[in-house]
């Protein structure tokens, strides 16, 4: 075979991949936020959020390409295009929605503070003075900490799995998180034996936004329409509640 | 006036910063403090674990060398241990292993020692500082000249004399080059203190990047700070050499030295 017809069949085979690459929607996803996603020992990703991955690929009839991302890089990485949208609990905020664009929510769960039962301080910036409050890097409960608690010492990790740990063995005295996942992946887990929830969900919209959504690059209306409109249908005909009651006991879509 | 100036000037780098420079320096600019109190950090951690890893390497180095009885083999296996796995894994076998035990947490260390971040990284980062500085010290030890200890013996030395006045010595200043490196790699390796909670230079860097979602502003700016700090770290350790290795440089002039002698 000539070089030319080498080059050629080079260029064809690349176009090729490159057309169906074009069918692919690449999803970024966390995989260290159970109950909305974790990894299996075996590598399989799952959870509420890799469902609702692959039920959306579905209904835009494309094929989907889970990428794992840390979360601090969530954003940087979209828009590097590394993927083109996330799906990942990712809370709609105005702070956010400076960098990228949000399709509508596909849940909203407050957020809430847990301590030990019958802790002894109250769920104020007096109350917190000083104590540790662990949160993940880069989420809305860092903001809210960071304003509601400015007194408090605040404790960055880099996975929320990692806050629950501290918690648990002491090494903090509060941590802020989704409720939801508060329940599930902690209050409900074995280490999460002798904590509660700290007074009343956070009620800070400005932080914690109106929900989570999937976030895509600006300027990528035809994307995050066809988007919106499947989690549209899928809250519709009832697969939605399919994979909430598969995970949840309560609807989580909220109001 | 002046001042409605300055504010104007001051508002257009601003919006230079945020809109046109690939890299916002006025956000940075805005949050240099979190990052010189995490070059603070970082330093405090890397320099207490430099000083007493050093501590605890001069005897381990001597019972290597000498290849004592008892301690030689344990010594080598503390030492192989901590040169032989990553920096990142053994500061989170002490941080996050070490809490999953119960007995650990009711002992008596865990209360003012294990359960702080900053107490975890400075035992790890001293015992392995310690491994490291105590194989090459072991090395400049087994290299003295053998002249030196010749004329050591000649002058009536006892074995502790000649060990504290001539092969120590000796082997110190020998052992300086590669020591300039070990400071270096514990600098770059202290990065490590971030990823269990403290808010190190490169943690401020993150934090940064956190806040406002950015790619790369944090890493650039902790990037130029461990520059700054590691240029500092050889000027310093070059003049010590100059100093301490005096008698081992090259003569400038021979003839110069001759004529000093004549004189």
């Amino acid at each position: 075979m000539s070089i030319k017809k080498l080059l050629f069949a080079f260029i064809v085979i690349t176009l090729a991949s490159a057309s169906l690459q074009a069918a692919k929607l690449r999803v970024g996803v966390e995989g260290a936020y159970p109950p909305f996603s974790w990894k299996e020992p075996d590598g399989t990703l799952k959870g509420f959020d890799i469902d609702i991955a692959y039920e959306v690929c579905k209904r835009l009839n494309r094929e989907c390409v889970l990428i794992e991302q840390e979360w601090d890089g969530m954003i940087p990485a979209l828009l590097a295009k590394k993927f083109d949208t996330i799906i990942a609990s990712m809370s709609i905020t105005a702070e956010r929605k400076k960098k990228i664009d949000f399709t509508i929510k596909y849940y909203n769960t407050p957020a809430g503070v847990v301590a030990k039962e019958n802790a002894g301080f109250a769920r104020s910036n007096e109350g917190l003075k000083g104590k540790r409050i662990g949160v993940q890097r880069a989420t809305t409960h860092q903001c809210s900490a960071e304003k509601l608690f400015p007194d408090a010492e605040l404790v960055l990790y880099a996975t929320q799995e990692e806050v629950f740990q501290d918690l648990a063995v002491g090494r903090l005295d509060a941590q802020i998180s989704d409720s939801l996942q508060a329940v599930e992946g902690f209050l409900k887990q074995d280490m999460g034996k002798g904590f509660a929830f700290l007074g009343d969900m956070i009620d800070d919209k400005e932080c914690q936004g109106i929900g989570a959504g999937f976030a895509v690059r600006k300027n990528n209306a035809i994307l995050r329409d066809s988007l919106s409109t499947a989690i549209k249908a899928i809250r519709a005909d009832g697969t939605y509640k399919k994979i909430n009651d598969k995970y949840f006991e309560i609807d989580i879509y909220g109001g | 006036m002046e001042e409605s100036k300055s504010r104007t000037f001051w508002e257009y780098l601003t919006y230079i910063s945020e809109n046109k420079s690939p890299l916002d320096f006025v956000l940075v600019w805005d949050h240099i403090d979190r990052f010189l109190w995490g070059a603070l950090l970082t330093l405090e951690i890397t320099i207490l674990a430099l000083l007493l890893g050093g501590v605890l390497s001069v005897p381990m180095a001597i019972a290597r060398a000498y290849k004592h009885r008892w301690l030689n083999f344990p010594i080598w296996c503390f030492t192989y241990f901590f040169r032989g796995t990553p920096l990142l894994v053994q500061t989170y076998l002490i941080y996050y292993g070490l809490a999953q035990f119960e007995s650990v947490r009711e002992s008596f260390l865990w209360d003012p020692v294990l359960s702080s971040a900053w107490w975890c990284a400075l035992i790890v980062f001293t015992l392995n500082t310690a491994g490291y500085t105590t194989e090459f010290l072991r090395g400049s030890i087994e290299t003295t000249p053998a002249g030196e200890i010749e004329a050591a013996r000649a002058c009536g030395m006892s074995p502790m004399t000649m060990l504290r006045r001539v092969v120590l010595p000796s082997a110190f200043r020998r052992a300086l080059p590669a020591y300039s490196n070990e400071v270096i790699f514990m600098l770059h390796g202290s990065v490590v203190l971030s990823t269990i909670t403290l808010q190190d230079l490169l943690g401020a860097g993150r934090w940064l990047n956190g806040r406002y979602y950015l790619a790369y502003e944090g890493f650039i700016t902790a990037m130029l700070f461990y520059m700054v700090l590691v240029f500092i770290i050889s000027r310093g350790f070059s003049l010590w050499e100059k100093h301490w290795l005096v008698h081992l440089r090259q003569r400038e002039s021979e003839t110069g030295a001759v004529a000093a002698r004549a004189g």
